[in-house]
């Protein structure tokens, strides 16, 4: 096993480097000048000039790039121009307030469109099958930053049920001290009830948001795969051998049919990562979505290229991740890798 | 749990009893009529053969008595008698106490009919644990028991190993050790050997032979071979389309089949004595049991000898001599 990871890691060294190559090539691509952006309208060609030796930005591009990459090796994302902090510190402050949603979303997706797969798998055409089909239709048809406007229009504007979107924390609650960035974990860590119900209530319309959008790959790869599962020959051998209709669709069919949907949620992970840079704008979350998203507007190169750099790191994550469940799960993964 | 203290073939009452039996399919296209009054029955200790062609039903039978058949399946008639039980009126979970307890089945690809990611040992242990009261520490013990009564060479390894580690020929022998786990009565042998190679056909089928008159077991072997069906068979039921056409002694039916198909079928039969040029095949193929207009013999748009009250009169059944019956209205 630690030598399969091992493996896994070295595997992505090459994708890494790559995507460092190419958000640098990217970043340089995109229309704009940062050193006419930060001189202002009424600067004087002298001192756009200034500011662009300041940046570096007057260097050959493959001395700016080594000098990124140099950087880079010592842990520097360097600075963002439009703060003045330096990007690692930024990104690690708002990491946690992306991750907190995209997981819970992606939990909240998967504790709903599992056990709907399954249903819909063993009782085809009943109704639940066709809630599946109207939910999966639904998800894949929705394009998300209409589901966050629309969900906050209903229940903040419409109905008043849910907060108003301004981000993580209603603006009388101080945030908790921090342990993990996780508001939620935070919170109970400090014992400190009031702030985890606001956090909690802040964020159950993004998490909403974001597990409908993924709600219906998963549901339709558990349904699909369930049902190629159940019609197997050695689930057959399992219901003529009498086991139990628990046994047979927990113990034999459900553990071989998540094979396939480890796989999607893996996929849907990263769906939810990309989306997470709408739904942090829609509810004025301040996570690395949103630094990004404002960083590029403003040509602001550094922190667009730590936040691409930090999603390729946290895809390779999750795919390794992936493959060691896969590999726990499935004894016949070690073999043929 | 409930074998029979004798082996007995002339016992008065039959271990399985199906009469008149009839499955249907609901599918998009129509209602498929794949069995229709078929009647046979196996006594304690005896090996019958159920031989057909593909599609004639004899799987879907077997499935339909045990109640594993798919949702779109259903028993339209008759009953099925298994040790004084009417298996068509039982509850689901009655036919599960029965299931790998009193009546086992094995299954033809027996690496496929594996669970493929549970050790082979804890899937014989599943079927311990749902039908007898086996300790769980004593579990593994058994399951490595039932996996050595098979003569699987180093069970207590092998135990560990999962479907894929193994050859098809070791699949098949843990599936017959699997659904022996328990000592059932009857064993259904749905194609056993069919993806062996043939070697590996004999030994395993040798393997059946002997547990089962070991046991005192009675053993349905479904098979399209009626070569493999004389050699392991005390009894044949030649199915055709959903149809029982002809029930005989082995060697009676060989030497004298009745049925026109069963003759045929014997004739594509190969024996060494014949040359290849002897085998005949049989004309046209299996009607679409999905047609309204099926004939009352399904026979008989392939058959020579079909006259008219073939089609238009109720099939009806005439036995020869004991035990040997033929539904034909011009039997050979």
């Amino acid at each position: 096993m630690l030598s399969l990871i091992a493996r896994r890691l070295l595997a992505a060294i090459p994708s890494v480097l790559g995507i460092v190559v190419v958000t640098f090539v990217l970043t340089r691509a995109l229309p704009g000048d940062p050193a006419a952006y930060y001189a202002g309208p009424a600067a004087t060609a002298e001192a756009v000039e200034q500011i662009r030796v300041k940046l570096g930005l007057d260097q050959p591009l493959w001395r700016q790039f080594l000098d990124y990459a140099g950087d880079l090796a010592r842990g520097d994302l360097g600075l963002s121009v439009s703060t003045g902090q330096p990007v690692s510190e930024e990104l690690l402050r708002r990491l946690p307030a992306s991750l907190e949603i995209t997981l819970l979303g992606l939990l909240l997706a998967g504790a709903i469109a599992l056990p709907l797969g399954i249903l819909a798998a063993t009782r085809p055409n009943s109704w639940i099958d066709h809630a599946c089909r109207l939910v999966t239709t639904l998800g894949v048809s929705l394009p998300i930053f209409f589901t966050g406007l629309l969900l906050a229009y209903v229940f903040y504007y419409l109905l008043g049920w849910a907060p108003p979107p301004v981000g993580r924390l209603d603006s009388l609650y101080s945030p908790p001290p921090h342990w993990t960035g996780f508001y939620l974990i935070d919170s109970l860590i400090a014992r400190d009830g009031r702030v985890f119900l606001s956090a909690a209530g802040q964020m159950v319309l993004p998490v909403i948001t974001l597990a409908l959008f993924v709600l219906a790959p998963i549901a339709r790869m558990t349904r699909a795969s369930m049902l190629g599962v159940l019609s197997s020959d050695f689930v057959r051998t399992a219901r003529a051998s009498g086991l139990t209709p628990a046994t047979v669709l927990y113990r034999y069919a459900f553990r071989n049919a998540m094979l396939p949907v480890l796989t999607t949620l893996g996929m849907v992970f990263s769906f939810l990562l990309g989306s997470n840079v709408v739904i942090e704008k829609v509810f004025a979350w301040p996570g690395v979505g949103s630094y990004a998203v404002d960083a590029l507007i403003q040509s602001d190169y550094a922190p667009v290229q730590g936040f691409v750099l930090v999603m390729a790191l946290l895809f390779v994550a999750i795919n390794l991740l992936i493959d060691v469940l896969y590999t726990v799960i499935d004894p016949r993964v070690s073999i043929e890798s | 749990m409930s074998a029979p203290l004798i082996a007995d073939a002339d016992h008065p009452v039959p271990l399985l009893d199906v009469q008149s039996l009839g499955v249907e399919f609901q599918t998009r296209s129509g209602t498929v009529r794949a069995i229709q009054d078929v009647s046979l029955s196996v006594r304690r200790g005896e090996t019958v053969g159920v031989v057909g062609e593909s599609g004639s039903g004899k799987s879907v039978l077997f499935y339909s008595v045990l109640g594993i058949l798919d949702a779109a399946g259903r028993v339209t008639g008759g009953r099925a008698v298994f040790g004084g039980l009417d298996l068509t009126a039982a509850s689901p979970s009655e036919l599960a106490e029965l299931r790998g307890r009193e009546a086992a089945m094995i299954f033809q690809n027996p690496r496929a009919a594996l669970n493929p990611i549970r050790k082979v040992g804890r899937q014989i242990e599943d079927v311990l644990a749902r039908h007898t009261s086996t300790p769980s520490a004593q579990l593994r013990a058994r399951a490595i028991e039932a996996l050595a009564a098979v003569r699987i060479p180093d069970p207590e390894r092998r135990y560990h190993a999962y479907p894929f580690e193994l050859s098809g020929g070791l699949c098949q022998r843990v599936m017959i050790a699997l659904s022996l786990a328990c000592s059932p009565s009857l064993l259904i042998a749905d194609e056993p050997t069919t993806g062996l190679d043939v070697t590996t056909q004999a030994a395993v089928m040798d393997l059946i032979r002997e547990l089962a008159t070991r046991r005192r077991m009675a053993t349905v072997l479904i098979t399209h071979d009626l070569g493999l069906a004389a050699d392991y068979c005390d009894r044949i039921v030649v199915m055709h389309a959903g149809h029982v056409v002809e029930t005989a002694p082995t060697a009676q039916l060989f030497a004298k089949p009745r049925h026109p198909y069963t003759a045929r079928l014997v004739a594509t039969t190969p024996h060494g004595a014949q040359s290849l040029s002897a085998l005949a095949a049989i004309p046209g193929n299996l009607p679409d049991l999905r047609r309204a207009d099926l004939p009352n013999c399904r026979f008989s748009e392939r058959c020579d000898r079909k006259e008219a009250a073939c089609v238009s009169e109720p099939l009806t059944t005439t036995e020869f001599e004991a035990g040997h019956r033929v539904a034909c209205r011009r039997p050979l």
